[in-house]
């Protein structure tokens, strides 16, 4: 099995690899909520919680896949798993915070083609993660989706108001803002190992 | 008949209904998969069996045919068949006359980007690694990922020594890196200049390996001569 | 959405250019920079979504009678889910090289908002033939974007071209390239190349508009 420290799987999800700098997933909602702070850190919050409760879920469903030998199945069964995932999310933040739910808006259900999420599964099921190794993982990549969220809604509230040539309005800023946090976090590079 | 259900579909489409295209389209798509699956499984395996084949004979130079041999609960070695045993695994890889080239072992471990695997060969007569094959690496192409083909760094591993110290339970000088152009001894690893996290962990990974399968091996190298 | 009037050439010519996936609509962003480090792994990424796109398409259109509307988006889920296992399975008996390349970005495949899209607005409400048309223009469309980006990273990160050298051997890389952060600076480049195309195509069309109506105020 993996032998990988806690710590340094944390580090690694979060910033070393960070899931959207490093590996690319979750760039859809990286640019459509990362243009406003309060509803970045809020789409964080959401799909750390979501992270964490697939993560679990998915474990168990491929400790079940191999026993029953099916691992074809693997794909469909973490796919579902995160559909109704989100599905109940949404209907625990409408009950118990509508002005979040409000807030949120149109963002809560797309958290099912959030890449990062299905991605997350995926790779600690390539890697062989422990239980809480799993649950390590998935709070170190919320923690970093989160925090480039936050960074990268920082930044554009920045620039909304600086005067910027015609052209890069929209989202070309936004990537070439993402690819240099990308180039920035890789400084952490070799942290944690 | 859809003409029809279109007709006289109700205003709230009925429980039965629902079921009706999840379960249809349900199993029309795991058989789809099964079937795919089992068309393809003996194509993949084979291709697997051959990359691990062609990986082996690269780190056991003059070695034409290889056997699979599993570790024991026991300490001893058994031959295994097939080409998707599971388990602890090393594959002793032989020449035209069958003698023992020597033994090819995967390992893995962390590197600066993600974790490398690769696969070393270890020769009994020289009690040395012999070669190493890295076969899965995600470090920063042009710089990290020079441990896969730098001539120099892999020039480290034509003979790195692995010897066993007194007792036969551990390396008699562990694997350890060095900076670039100080390498003194048989079981120091010269470093790549600018890729020197990479290489200590190739270092680091190989030392792990060696230090526990060595001794095993050596205690049981009766048993992986006489595989065919 | 209401069933499309176009004729069948624009079905497929649309998703080419004008409505380009990648470009235009900005979906499927996270293949087209994670695996695009390369024209080869970019190209087949591409062309394995267009697959999926073009066969989801399919079958959702031909059972789209068949689907009731409260279960559709679990349904369509279900069946790009199966084509992207079956993509997956196929590209791993192809070649274990291009399969570990693209790693676990096949799988993906299934959340790429692109096909969920294409199948919820598109082929859920028009026939069988359109939408089939419909998913390989915008499959190519996007497979064309993929292998532009990774062209153009492959050129300047390797200096190859599916791994035909290019350049002299000492033309120095430009490793950037090929790192994830020049996957966004090469996809911020090519969309600045296009806005700056269109703001001119604007700038030429109100000049023309203003010629015309200073001509008739004439």
């Amino acid at each position: 099995m993996n032998q990988e420290s806690l710590w340094s799987i944390f580090i690694n999800a979060s910033l070393v690899n960070n899931f959207v700098l490093a590996y690319f997933l979750g760039i859809c909602p990286f640019l459509g909520v990362s243009a406003k702070l309060g509803t970045a850190t809020r789409m964080g919050g959401a799909v750390t919680f979501v992270m964490l409760v697939s993560s679990v879920c998915a474990f168990g469903i491929q400790a079940l896949l191999v026993a029953i030998d099916a691992p074809y199945l693997k794909l469909i069964s973490f796919i579902a798993v995160i559909a109704s995932t989100v599905q109940l999310v949404e209907m625990f933040i409408k009950k118990f915070s509508p002005a979040l739910f409000r807030a949120l808006g149109i963002f809560l259900p797309l958290i099912t083609t959030n890449c990062a999420i299905l991605g997350l599964a995926l790779f600690q099921t390539n890697k062989g993660y422990s239980f809480v190794q799993c649950i390590v993982y998935a709070l170190g990549a919320g923690a970093g989706f989160t925090l480039a969220l936050v960074l990268m809604a920082g930044l554009r509230e920045k620039l909304e108001l600086a005067e910027v040539p015609d052209v890069t309005r929209g989202t070309a800023m936004a990537l070439m803002l993402a690819g240099l946090l990308s180039v920035a976090f890789m400084g952490f590079g070799g942290l944690g190992g | 008949m859809s003409h029809a259900i279109e007709a006289a579909r109700p205003a709230q489409t009925s429980a039965w209904q629902m079921y009706r295209a999840m379960v249809g389209v349900g199993v029309v798509c795991g058989l789809l998969i099964v079937g795919v699956f089992q068309a393809t499984l003996p194509i993949i395996e084979r291709n697997k069996a051959e990359a691990l084949r062609s990986a082996i004979f690269h780190v056991l130079p003059h070695a034409t045919t290889s056997t699979t041999f599993r570790l024991d609960e026991s300490g001893g070695f058994s031959a295994v068949e097939g080409d998707s045993a599971k388990g602890q695994l090393v594959y002793a890889g032989y020449d035209d006359e069958h003698a023992l080239v020597g033994l090819a072992v995967e390992a893995q471990g962390m590197g600066y980007q993600d974790v490398i695997r690769l696969i070393y060969g270890y020769s009994f007569a020289d009690e040395a690694i012999i070669g190493i094959q890295v076969l899965d690496s995600k470090e920063t192409p042009g710089l990290g990922d020079k441990i896969e083909n730098d001539t120099d760094f892999l020039a480290n591993f034509e003979r790195l020594d692995v010897a066993l110290g007194e007792d036969s339970m551990a390396l008699a000088n562990a694997i350890v890196p060095v900076r670039h152009g100080e390498k003194t001894h048989p079981w120091e690893v010269d470093g790549i200049t600018g890729a020197t996290i990479s290489s200590k962990a190739i270092a680091k990974i190989l030392d792990g390996s060696a230090q526990y399968w060595v001794p095993r091996i050596q205690r049981n190298l009766e048993a992986l001569q006489g595989g065919e | 959405m209401a069933a499309s009037t176009k004729s069948s050439t624009d079905e497929f010519i649309k998703g080419l250019w004008k409505e380009n996936p990648v470009f235009v609509q900005v979906l499927g962003m996270c293949p087209a920079l994670a695996v695009s480090n390369s024209a080869r792994n970019a190209l087949a990424m591409g062309l394995a979504t267009a697959f999926v796109l073009v066969m989801s398409n399919m079958v959702v259109s031909s059972l789209r009678r068949f689907i009731p509307k409260e279960v559709r988006i679990a349904t369509y889920i279900l069946v790009i889910a199966t084509f992207v296992t079956l993509v997956d399975y196929v590209i791993q008996a192809i070649s274990l090289d291009l399969y570990k390349a693209l790693g676990a970005f096949i799988s993906l495949i299934v959340v790429n908002c692109l096909i969920l899209g294409r199948a919820e607005a598109f082929a859920s409400k028009n026939t069988v033939v359109r939408s089939t048309l419909d998913g390989l223009g915008m499959g190519i469309g996007f497979a064309f974007a993929l292998f532009s980006i990774g062209a153009v990273r492959e050129i300047f990160g390797s200096g190859s071209l599916f791994g035909m050298q290019l350049f002299h051997d000492r033309f120095q890389d430009w490793v950037v390239m090929i790192l994830p952060s020049g996957g966004f600076f090469t996809l911020a480049a090519w969309l600045l190349l296009f806005n700056w195309v269109k703001q001119r195509k604007l700038r030429g069309e109100d000049a023309g508009a203003l010629a015309l109506s200073e001509e008739a105020a004439r």
